[in-house]
């Protein structure tokens, strides 16, 4: 039970009577990476939803950190240590890299209340320190974003999730609208994640990069798991056909 | 693969990705830009005036006094801007924070007649001042401080109720304000009457003598200056302005930052109110009319972007010497006092205009 950071237990969510989520077990180690798969639909946004806060559970117990959790919403989520790249990337345009990466718990030199005086320089050097350490290269911090672009936009929200000593980071289609090399350089920070023994959810539509980034992927299809794999059991016409439902997954999760 | 921390970020190749920053497309300060306008509309006023008048707009050309600059013009195009231009460092905060403030012109009135009630004299040459709201309780003669707080009071109430409506009835800023637009006037014309009410203090009166509206409006506007620029209360605002959802999502209280900004922005208005009637030596109920939109234009003109996150004290400032310049200048250029004003409308509306093509060229990429 120790080096389980996540866990759920018969998660379920309805929206009146449909059923998007039902029955979901999920457990993540420390360190691990895990990839969640399937159609559109199929429930992944909504088991993300679950676990962050976003929206209330119908039924089922979430475990997060040793504890059992209810996060009543999203900053909740945040504070226990769940860091979560959203899909519309939380950053503030008009704001510089360091300003984006302390947005709401900046570094404070003198506490006035509201009117507290920043650190700016620790905020940058911190900022620095994490870009390094996610190996995201953003050529010149007092930029704004709105100068930016999107690879360099989705690298500064995943150096804002790495820069505070998360427990888990969770990124929903972290690459679904870059370029080629954008996506490149994402991923490159996903595997400096893993390198620092970061625990990792990513919801993607790619195979080959989940492939290439995670230890197992779990399969949601009409909102339930299907499949749970190891990535060396399995190979990509294995999960697409538990995608597709041509494999029900049932049995195998049985003798599992 | 990972950098070492000895290492320099801007060393690292590490994901470049191919992106990479090109220091000649970074943009100018839009301040810089503003300033550059002030600059050309100066030289172009000078050049008017020598080829047509054969006088200097900027220099001094009398004799009799001593100086490069005509600094008496100098003077007053400062002076004539520095009440409005209060009330614009309180709307630009607002702006910059995503919202708008239509009713600092009335709290402006409102303000003075309630100060200034409590500001009065007793006697005026030996007879009892005949203007004198409270003279039956005695409450003439206070010190200034009274008046003072009295002021900052109706602004602070006034800007709550603004705060507060915005922030947990969710009505749109510009509804709020124009309710209290109409409310604040109301109480102007209601509290005395319509009576104008004057004779104050000598302590009152010397507040907004000579120069000091001046001194008070570049304080207010260096100390804002630093407190959008260095603190939380700034870096908050810039961020609501510029992505409310991601400020939300950042854990920031959306609905206290709202309150305080609207605090601030009645209670500087009501500093303007206090300037404008101990300059004047006395208040009316017609105070103010019109200042919100001169302080918005001067916030506006001076690139603080009115779809929020963008802005700055010191761009207001040099907007507002914009305004007083174009005042100035027409005056100077001997033409009436209603072309002023077509003017300001095309330049307020060409500013907004400027600023939306500056953010579309920005979206494309250019």
């Amino acid at each position: 039970m120790s080096d389980i950071v996540l866990k759920t237990e018969n998660l379920t969510k309805h929206y009146g009577g449909v059923h998007a989520l039902q029955e979901a077990n999920f457990e993540l180690r420390k360190g691990e990476h895990v990839a969640i798969m399937g159609d559109n639909g199929a429930g992944k946004s909504t088991f993300v939803r679950q676990i962050t806060g976003v929206e209330q559970r119908t039924d089922g117990k979430i475990w997060f950190d040793g504890k059992e959790v209810n996060f009543a919403g999203p900053i909740e989520a945040r504070e226990a240590g769940i860091e979560t790249v959203f899909q519309n990337l939380a950053l503030a345009d008009d704001l510089d890299v360091p300003s984006n990466l302390f947005l709401g718990r900046e570094k404070v030199l003198f506490n006035l209340g509201p009117f507290s005086i920043l650190d700016r320089k620790a905020m940058r050097k911190a900022t620095e320190a994490a870009l390094v350490r996610t190996a995201v290269k953003i050529p010149n911090l007092s930029s704004t974003i709105r100068h930016m672009s999107g690879g360099q936009r989705q690298c500064v929200a995943i150096a804002r999730t790495a820069t505070f000593a998360s427990k888990l980071i969770i990124m929903d289609e972290p690459t679904a609208a870059l370029g080629v090399q954008e996506t490149a350089q994402v991923e490159n920070i996903i595997r400096t994640l893993k390198e620092n023994g970061e625990p990792l959810i990513l919801v993607s539509h790619n195979m080959r990069q989940v492939f290439d980034l995670v230890d197992r992927i779990v399969v949601f299809r009409r909102g339930r798991i299907v499949a749970n794999l190891r990535k060396q059991d399995t190979d990509g016409n294995d999960i697409v056909a538990y995608i597709t439902g041509a494999k029900t997954g049932q049995a195998e999760l049985q003798a599992a | 693969m990972r950098p070492t921390e000895e290492e320099d970020v801007s060393q690292t190749s590490h994901g470049i990705g191919g992106l990479s920053y090109d220091a000649k497309k970074r943009p100018w300060p839009a301040e810089f830009n503003v300033f550059l306008a002030l600059v050309i509309l100066v030289a172009a006023f000078e050049l008017v005036g020598r080829v047509f008048l054969g006088d200097s707009f900027l220099f001094n050309t009398r004799e009799n006094v001593s100086g490069l600059f005509n600094e008496q013009r100098l003077q007053i195009i400062i002076l004539q801007v520095s009440i409005v231009g209060i009330i614009a460092i309180g709307v630009t905060q607002v702006i910059i924070c995503g919202g708008i403030d239509l009713s600092s012109g009335s709290i402006v009135g409102a303000t003075a007649m309630i100060a200034m009630s409590f500001a009065q004299v007793a006697t005026v040459n030996g007879n009892p001042n005949p203007k004198a709201m409270f003279i039956d309780y005695g409450w003439t003669d206070l010190p200034v401080i009274v008046p003072l707080l009295v002021a900052i009071g109706c602004g602070l109430v006034a800007g709550l109720i603004n705060g507060l409506l915005i922030a947990y009835t969710r009505i749109p800023p510009f509804i709020a304000t124009l309710g209290m637009m109409v409310t604040a006037r109301g109480i102007a014309k209601w509290w005395s009457k319509g009576q104008p009410i004057s004779f104050p203090t000598d302590s009152f009166a010397a507040i907004g003598r000579g120069l000091m509206p001046v001194v008070i409006f570049i304080s207010l506007a260096l100390l804002f200056q630093l407190i959008l620029t260095y603190t939380k209360y700034g870096k908050h605002c810039y961020a609501i302005g510029s992505n409310e959802d991601a400020a939300r999502m950042s854990g920031i209280k959306i609905a206290n930052h709202k309150v305080l900004v609207y605090a601030i922005a009645g209670i500087l208005a009501s500093i303007a109110a206090v300037v404008l009637s101990s300059k004047n030596l006395t208040a009316q109920a017609g105070m103010g009319v019109m200042y919100e939109l001169d302080a918005i234009a001067m916030a506006v003109i001076g690139g603080v972007s009115l779809s929020g996150g963008r802005g700055s004290i010191i761009g207001t400032v040099i907007g507002s010497l914009i305004f007083g310049v174009i005042i100035s200048g027409f005056t100077f250029l001997r033409l009436d006092a209603y072309y002023q004003e077509m003017v300001k409308g095309v330049i307020i509306v060409g500013a907004v205009v400027l600023d939306q093509w500056r953010q579309r060229r920005r979206a494309i990429g250019a």
